[in-house]
């Protein structure tokens, strides 16, 4: 008979326990969120962020020994940014009837997501590594982290401010655009997605559908307009 | 369904080696995300067995975008001594930043919206 102290050396050393873990976590986080009717402040991600952080402070696991198992997850994420054609495509009859609206809103809002970054940061004194990992945060979180790989950022602290910025736009879209008198949905939809993706989609969707609708298409396209974007803005600041 | 991924991870190998031989400094995902968009348009009357089998694919993995972040996202742990130093102006840049972007957005949308003189706000 071995100890159960062995087993866990054992299985602390194999990917097959950080998978499982990160699975349970993720399904646990999920159901929870479910319950709370996806309450933005229970974000599954956050939350199992966090719970996994805590697991790995408390037994002093190294970060790589996670990342073993947790790898396999972490590969989906090219494969689910090209799946977001899928919807676009789906989407696109109503993209080309308001074609017009969508174009401006994009450009000045993607312009506006990332430049203010630049300035706030450089007027608060962030360094120059948490600025680049910061400019991509309102892309979904697979394409704003590639975006901060590729600029020399740190893509964990992306995932972290992407996330953040999701339930920070999802918890003030609602009471802002009611207080700035907006009433039309696609419009404040179209905000939604294009400042917190994701997860502004899936507040957007609770409000009404049509802001659900063009929330998602907003992510969309957003991914793609973030993407040439931060390039620029990594320039400006001599990156 | 294994179809359906295979299709997306193809469309992922396509731009990532577009990226890597034009050096565009855009994440090869996103390169694949708009040749996979420009081949669906391209294609829709034809390919009748693959397009529901990418559509599989694509709702599954969208289904479950979060949990794909969160290997990820783990990592900051590692950089805790970061955030704790800057947190506070950290905090500020985010919330300001959302801000700024959702009502620049929304009131280029709409603006834009009225000058073409479209009234309804149903879609």
């Amino acid at each position: 008979m071995r100890s159960p102290v062995d087993l866990w050396v054992y299985l602390s050393t194999s990917p097959l326990i950080w998978l499982t873990l990160t699975l349970c976590t993720w399904i646990g986080a999920s159901e929870v969120s479910r319950r709370l009717d996806r309450n933005p402040l229970v974000n599954p991600v956050l939350t199992s962020i966090l719970l996994l952080s805590l697991v790995m402070t408390v037994f002093d696991i190294p970060y790589q020994q996670f990342f073993e198992g947790a790898q396999f997850v972490h590969f989906l994420l090219g494969p689910a940014t090209v799946a977001i054609a899928v919807p676009l495509f789906r989407q696109w009859a109503q993209v080309k009837r308001l074609l017009l609206p969508i174009a401006a809103a994009l450009f000045v809002g993607s312009f506006a997501a990332v430049s203010s970054v630049v300035v706030l940061g450089t007027l608060l004194g962030l360094s120059e590594d948490v600025v680049v990992s910061f400019l991509p945060k309102s892309a979904t979180a697979g394409v704003a982290m590639a975006i901060s790989a590729s600029l020399g950022g740190s893509p964990s602290l992306t995932a972290v401010l992407v996330i953040l910025t999701g339930i920070v736009g999802a918890l003030i879209v609602t009471p802002f655009m009611n207080l700035m008198r907006v009433r039309d949905y696609a419009a404040r939809g179209f905000a939604a997605g294009l400042t917190s993706h994701g997860i502004g989609t899936a507040r957007a969707y609770e409000v009404d559908e049509t802001a659900g609708l063009f929330a998602a298409i907003a992510m969309a396209l957003n991914a793609v307009a973030t993407s040439a974007v931060v390039p620029l803005a990594a320039a400006w600041i001599g990156r | 369904m294994l179809r359906g991924l295979a299709a997306l991870l193809f469309f992922q190998l396509l731009g990532e080696s577009l990226v890597f031989v034009t050096g565009l400094p855009v994440p090869g995902p996103v390169v694949g995300l708009v040749l996979l968009f420009l081949s669906l348009l391209a294609l829709q009357g034809s390919l009748r067995e693959t397009i529901p089998a990418v559509e599989a694919a694509a709702s599954a993995l969208l289904g479950n975008l979060g949990l794909f972040f969160v290997p990820a996202g783990v990592g900051v742990v590692a950089l805790w001594g970061v955030v704790q130093d800057e947190g506070g102006a950290i905090a500020a840049v985010l919330v300001v930043s959302a801000v700024f972007t959702l009502a620049v957005t929304v009131w280029t949308f709409v603006a834009v919206r009225r000058l073409l003189g479209s009234k309804d706000t149903a879609a």
